[in-house]
């Protein structure tokens, strides 16, 4: 095992606790745990909502997909990133000055509805757990992969560090953790890259796609990981095949990915109706992320949110240009993951491979695996702390103001279940539950928050009509995904990438039923659209 | 003060209180507009969201067409996506690389243009005549 791997892994581990714990001495309010008190400035913000943000689906599987499908899965940074443009253009100002704390808030504050109030705690809590279990599954594997440690194990002790820290410290010090992990997960992919292009420049600069198909750099053994065919050949289970360096990479059949030169150019199995889908859902998804939200309320004001979520658009996108990087040069020096389908770990194994066994080439590795740790630790704390806010205000709460320790105990509470989850669950996809969990964001809280800030007639009923069209086609989506079994033709395209039906059925069904409830529109929605869209310089 | 006495009281409201009043009293007007909720403040605020909207759904179309249109382009002429700049393929350039600074253009563009329409908006309500 590489030596500079455990020492790597406590130092993330014990700085994240660090500085935790420094900011638990700044941490005196309630408002200082969910809020931070609204007085982060836009630079640690922004830091903090990207760190928040990049999560393993982000660091590792990203670059996984791209080595896997090649160019047409490169929607998924852009959607990423774009999401964060919807979000700055049509709702991070107004969503600031309505000085809402969570989600569910923001119904209250619009509609002053507490059914939708309550529907809107059920989403929060289940896109968190969709969220929050890939995770730490993510977690789980990472040890398996990299240190040959146990999955459950590795699962647990994300999950005990990162309840640990929103629990003792709250959002105050998960806003300085946050900007500490996004400089460490971009440094983590960014200095090995430059690494890895020289020693590509070194090598020659081997073709990513040679016409007579991929080869093996060096001598590799590979363990197939379920019964198929080989180049014809049948193997099994656990069997071991040799390859020298230069031997042609066979295509395995149970393994889905692109082999040839197809590889390079748009248009492979994924249908057009997927591809839309699939940007509908990641463009307007984020704006609908429970956790990603929760961190505009601790903006100073509506102008400093914008310039908040413009910076995050630029750290967001520079590191986005990283993974794709990773995921070509995988298909150089680790094809062997195209035949055994792990290609999540195409960022784990790149630099070893890529480098050697040396001394770099293991340090490069430690350091990649402490971002990926990064992206787990900073994801699960922000999504803990979005779900545990609102367990604390609309579950413990009951009409009293509550205490630090309700709100530990919240925490506790939500991370339970997610955590037990991710012990059970262990063979869900990473990338494709995150990916679920975007299109139920998208199909639920972005037709609420969008038609909320800019349209008057939404009514209550309307509302709550279609957060259930569209957010519960897309959940019922999800689970049949999860749960049920494989799917063919376009039933396969409509359920595994829901979000470009579901989202404007959300979107047709709350303005049908607001316009059908026109009389319920709330009496006071001059005031309520006169804070959310007037600068805070003219309040009165 | 009424107006009953046509020959002394009308010269003393005139000069002072019509002065201080032309002065102070329209922002203030304008300003309780938008507090109470008259008529007036409700078209400011509907202005100013029509304005911000509007904006908004610009730059949002622009980036429909720009984004929105490759997977489509890369159907239907397959050509296109053939294309090499640089040794890399057109497609892996466009996504991969270019996507990202237009995005974050497109971002910095409505940031300066939505405070622009917010100091329009602070200027119409403090000096309502100009």
């Amino acid at each position: 095992m590489n030596p500079y791997l455990v020492p790597g892994l406590i130092v993330v581990i014990l700085v994240t606790v660090g500085i935790g714990v420094y900011g638990l001495r700044f941490a005196r309010t309630t408002s200082d745990f969910l809020v931070a008190s609204r007085s982060v400035s836009p630079a640690w913000n922004a830091a903090a909502i990207s760190g928040e943000y990049l999560s393993a689906a982000s660091f590792l599987g990203v670059a996984g997909l791209i080595l896997r499908y090649g160019v047409d899965v490169l929607w998924y940074p852009v959607g990423f990133a774009a999401g964060y443009l919807a979000l700055l253009l049509f709702v991070a100002a107004p969503l600031r000055r309505s000085g809402a704390f969570t989600l569910p808030d923001f119904c209250q504050v619009r509609l002053g509805s507490p059914t939708l109030r309550r529907l809107a705690s059920i989403f929060v809590v289940f896109i968190g757990c969709l969220y929050l279990v890939p995770q730490l599954q993510g977690a789980g594997l990472t040890f398996t992969t990299v240190a040959g440690g146990s999955y459950a194990w590795g699962a647990l002790l994300v999950g005990v560090v990162v309840t640990a820290n929103v629990a003792l410290g709250g959002m105050r010090a998960i806003t300085f953790v946050q900007a500490f992990q996004y400089w460490l997960k971009l440094t983590a992919l960014a200095v090995p890259v430059i690494f890895l292009a020289l020693q590509w420049q070194s090598d020659g600069r081997p073709l990513v796609t040679p016409e007579a198909g991929a080869t093996f750099p060096v001598a590799t053994s590979v363990v197939i990981e379920q019964d198929a065919t080989v180049g014809g050949v049948p193997v099994e289970k656990g069997q071991q095949l040799s390859f020298d360096a230069g031997d042609p990479v066979p295509a395995v059949s149970t393994v889905d990915a692109r082999f040839g030169v197809d590889w390079l150019l748009p248009g492979g199995d994924g249908s057009l109706f997927a591809t839309y889908s699939l940007i509908l859902a990641t463009f307007l998804g984020t704006m609908g992320l429970p956790h990603v939200l929760v961190r505009f309320y601790t903006n100073p004001d509506g102008a400093s949110a914008r310039r908040t979520t413009l910076v995050v658009l630029g750290l967001v996108g520079a590191f986005y240009l990283l993974p794709t990087l990773y995921g070509v040069l995988g298909r150089i020096y680790t094809p062997q993951l195209l035949m055994t389908g792990r290609t999540d770990a195409v960022v784990l194994l790149l630099p070893e491979a890529a480098l050697g066994g040396g001394h770099l080439g293991r340090l490069l590795g430690a350091l990649v695996t402490a971002g990926a740790l990064a992206a787990f630790l900073s994801t699960s704390s922000g999504l803990l702390t979005s779900v545990a806010g609102v367990v604390f205000t609309d579950v413990l709460r009951a009409g009293r103001s509550g205490s630090i320790r309700d709100f530990r105990l919240a925490t506790v509470l939500a991370a339970s279940v997610p955590v037990l989850l991710s012990l059970y669950v262990s063979n869900m996809d990473v990338s494709r539950v995150v990916g679920l969990a975007f299109a139920v964001a998208a199909s639920s809280f972005c037709p609420l928050l969008v038609l909320g800030i800019w349209w008057r007639r939404l009514t209550d009923v309307g509302a709550i009509a279609g957060v259930l069209a569209g957010g519960g086609a897309s959940m019922a989506a999800v689970l049949i995904t999860v749960l049920g079994p494989p799917l063919d033709g376009w039933l396969a395209d409509a359920i595994g990438q829901p979000a470009a039906w579901t989202v404007p059925l959300a979107f047709l069904v709350m303005i049908a039923g607001s316009l059908l409830t026109s009389r319920r529109v709330p009496r006071d929605i001059g005031a309520t659209m006169l804070r959310l869209h007037a600068p805070e310089s003219l309040r009165v | 003060m009424t107006a009953e006495d046509p020959s002394a009281a009308p010269r003393r409201t005139r000069v002072v209180l019509g002065e201080v009043a032309a002065r102070r009293r329209p922002a203030d007007r304008a300003r309780s507009d938008l507090a109470e909720q008259t008529p007036v403040g409700e078209a400011l605020v509907k202005g100013l969201m029509r304005a911000q909207l509007a904006l908004a759904l610009r730059l949002a179309l622009v980036v429909v067409i720009a984004l929105g249109a490759l997977p489509l382009l890369f159907a239907v002429a397959p050509g296109v996506a053939g294309v090499k700049v640089f040794g890399v393929y057109l497609p892996w350039l466009l996504l991969g690389v270019l996507s990202f600074p237009f995005l974050i253009s497109v971002g910095w563009a409505y940031v300066r243009w939505a405070e622009r329409n917010e100091q329009d908006f602070i200027a119409l309500i403090r000096r309502p005549e100009q």
